[in-house]
């Protein structure tokens, strides 16, 4: 993984050779068990100083940030993927073992290492202290949940442990913030290079024999007076309602029914004042701004181009705020266990259910997430159906088209009308390819032995709104920043190409502008289809992001207002689209892979450009058949 | 009482801490020789793991290590996976994987059904 210098066995920290300017900052890593508190320390440690390297995952994401302390140096923080030792099998336990010893392209070998364990579970977590320590870096060993251990009537001697170690010991609580005050000391005494390692009194076991290692951790335990807790009562108790036979799973569907009603109507209030505001906007810089080609580009450009997209904000922040919660409160490892052995019908396991549940966001952060999943195979076949779950960029575009060419009847009475249920059926259309091209892919190329499901279940425990608050601030900065580059780039170009060539001075007719040309070149491709040359711009111009088609439409149309609610477009479309080829439209985005940033993570987590290429291949494959037979059937009259 | 569901192999100091959460053993009429044959609530005492390196020894930094007393506790519907209590932590297994945790006889004085 590592192309730079090799200092495995290195003691002390050599200045990393990426970091000339930054040689003077101090690095911190984090580290510790999964479920031990890591993220919820490092929030604390650096609050809103901290920025992600690219996408947020779910789980697994390196995370850095600058300590809030008043030291002359920098100091910076990195947060690592949870591991439970140092032999790297999953691809976050690699990352982890590579950035400590300084094997880690691009990251700074770390100056210091802050070791966090679970205090109710130490006789387990101390076992991650015997390769920590043999790094022979200084280290503050954290006992974290010291709120739980003692409500839970355990106790443990943190001086005598740290004489056990030889290395200094803090008993905090992350969530509440208690014995925090000893974490920054340690940082901003590493930083001044006061903190030395003593040698420790129990001597380190071989780290490859783990039995060993756990009794290790048992004597080391032992002779520091660790009571262990008595066990947790709540998680018991609501393990009895959650992996109830029958409450169980009804909860778990009523869970995801749950989430999907409120993000599309509970985010619809907020949807709608965003799209007031930007419409506001729009027209106060048109008044200020002359007539003309400039302010062209900024209100059909930028305003309706990138203002369509922005509205979605709220609805996107709403599915991850769920997310956030169904993780960080345990819920999550219970609903894979629940689900693994429908997805073991299609090859997968219950660990790739966290990633696709993240998917109905995003493809991005769901590709990142299947790091925790330790078979390659497994792995390789979640990432190559992510895509395929309806990510919420997919939603203007469904909505658009379903409210322009659905009738709304009631459905199912008043609980389900025919336009949602439109939608809940694309979002199944799309889990069903997803999953059977799963099993297609496991029974094929990446057939592989059942892979066994180890998953461990984490007490409950209440999310913090600090937490959340942080992972909802740090999306809407990835979205924004998509809707700032990739989308705006994309409506300036289709903007200047709709202008060009000028025609004595003059902006040509949208056909025969570049666009326009670009479009009826591929008419005769996308004909039986039922889509024109409009439509064409539109496909062309989405292979950046889906969403991208309803600002291009917009624009192509020269209608004002191009949101989805808008009344004009949704015309505009009637008259543009048969029902056969509005319906091939809907199954076209259920399937084709247009986001170029999928496409980027998927290259980068595969490391080549094979996978994408093959999977952009059949996804555009399935996409073009499917809204192919679409629109034959339904314009031949068969059905409707 | 020292650290609950620790690693030394000495027997009584598992049934120590299981003890602590369940009352009164009693002998089965038959025992149980893996893991995946022991009832909810019943407890065993790992032997070995009948399973691949990388496998095992991932489970063994679960906690499932030869020595340690599992507890099977809830499942998924349909009886799989079952979470199991081990080493002061939950962790869900496969039946599959379960049935290659074999467990120590009562002729080497460990396995015993407790009442939950």
């Amino acid at each position: 993984m590592s192309d730079c210098h090799s200092c495995g066995n290195c003691a002390v920290a050599a200045p990393p050779p990426k970091l000339s300017k930054a040689t003077r900052s101090h690095v911190v890593a984090i580290i510790g068990p999964p479920n031990s508190g890591k993220s919820t320390l490092f929030n604390r440690l650096t609050g809103l100083r901290q920025k992600v390297a690219n996408f947020p995952g779910v789980t697994v994401e390196q995370r850095i940030g600058r300590a809030r302390t008043t030291s002359d140096r920098d100091i910076v923080l990195i947060d690592l993927p949870g591991v439970y030792s140092l032999n790297p099998r999953s691809e976050d336990e690699r990352v982890t073992h590579d950035v400590l010893k300084g094997e880690m392209k691009d990251a700074p070998k770390p100056d210091a290492v802050l070791l966090i364990l679970d205090s109710t579970n130490l006789g387990r977590h101390l076992v991650l202290a015997a390769p920590i320590l043999s790094l022979k870096l200084p280290t503050l060993v954290i006992l974290n949940m010291a709120d739980d251990l003692a409500h839970r009537g355990g106790n443990v001697d943190t001086a005598e442990l740290a004489s056990q170690l030889g290395a200094p010991v803090a008993l905090i609580s992350a969530t509440k913030g208690d014995g925090i005050q000893k974490v920054f000391q340690f940082i901003v005494g590493t930083a001044g290079g006061t903190t030395s390692l003593a040698a420790p009194k129990v001597e380190l076991p071989i780290l490859q024999d783990i039995p060993r290692c756990r009794q290790w951790a048992h004597q080391v335990g032992t002779g520091a007076a660790y009571q262990a807790p008595a066990p947790p009562l709540w998680t018991r108790r609501l393990d009895a309602v959650f992996l109830h036979p029958v409450a169980g799973p009804l909860i778990f569907l009523a869970v995801v029914a749950g989430v999907f009603q409120t993000i599309f109507s509970g985010a619809k209030p907020l949807m709608d004042g965003l799209q007031a505001l930007i419409e506001h906007g729009s027209k106060w810089v048109g008044n200020i701004f002359p007539e003309g080609i400039f302010r062209s580009l900024l209100v059909d450009g930028v305003g309706h181009g990138v203002g369509s997209v922005v509205v979605f904000l709220p609805q996107i922040l709403l599915l991850f705020l769920f997310i956030g919660i169904l993780e960080d409160s345990g819920y999550l490892a219970r609903a894979a266990l629940i689900a693994d052995r429908t997805m073991a019908k299609f090859g997968l396991q219950g660990k790739s259910f966290i990633p696709l549940l993240s998917a109905y966001a995003c493809a991005v952060p769901a590709i990142m997430a299947t790091r925790t999943i330790e078979s390659k195979r497994d792995r390789l076949a979640t990432i190559l159906i992510a895509p395929l779950m309806t990510c919420s960029a997919r939603l203007p575009v469904y909505t658009l088209i379903i409210a322009a060419f659905i009738h709304e009847r009631p459905l199912l009475g008043p609980l389900l009308g025919t336009q949602a249920g439109a939608l809940l059926g694309l979002y199944a259309l799309g889990f069903l390819a997803a999953i059977v091209t799963a099993r297609l892919l496991k029974s094929s190329i990446l057939k592989s032995e059942r892979t066994p499901f180890m998953l461990e279940m984490p007490p409950y425990r209440m999310p913090t709104l600090r937490s959340l608050g942080l992972r909802l601030l740090d999306r809407s900065k990835v979205f924004l920043r998509r809707a700032g580059t990739v989308i705006l780039a994309v409506t300036l170009v289709l903007w200047v190409l709709l202008h060009l060539p000028l025609h004595d001075g003059k902006p040509p007719e949208i056909e025969h502008s570049f666009a326009g040309m670009i479009g009826h070149s591929v008419e005769p491709a996308i004909k039986p289809l039922g889509f024109n040359w409009k439509i064409g711009i539109g496909l062309i111009s989405s292979l950046a992001a889906r969403e991208v088609i309803v600002g291009t439409l917009g624009t192509i149309y020269g209608v004002e207002d191009t949101g989805d609610n808008s009344v004009g477009l949704r015309q505009r479309l009637q008259s543009e689209l048969t029902p056969g080829g509005a319906v091939a439209l809907l199954i076209f985005f259920a399937f084709a892979m247009q986001c170029m940033s999928t496409i980027a993570v998927v290259r980068r987590e595969t490391g080549g450009w094979k996978w994408p290429a093959l999977q952009f291949a059949y996804m555009t494959f399935l996409a073009y058949l499917g809204a192919l037979i679409t629109n034959q059937v339904m314009s031949s009259g068969l059905i409707i | 009482m020292t650290c609950s569901a620790a690693s030394t192999d000495t027997d009584s100091m598992m049934q120590m801490s299981v003890n602590r959460e369940f009352e009164g053993p009693k002998f089965p009429p038959s025992s149980p020789r893996t893991l995946a044959e022991l009832k909810q609530g019943e407890s065993g005492t790992i032997d070995r793991l009948d399973l691949p390196e990388d496998v095992a020894r991932r489970l063994m930094e679960l906690g499932f290590l030869p020595g340690h007393v599992v507890v099977p506790a809830r499942s998924a519907p349909g009886g799989e996976p079952r979470v199991y209590r081990v080493d002061g932590s939950e962790v869900a297994l496969r039946r599959e994987t379960a049935a290659r945790v074999i467990l120590r006889q009562p002729s080497k004085g460990v396995a015993k059904t407790l009442k939950p």
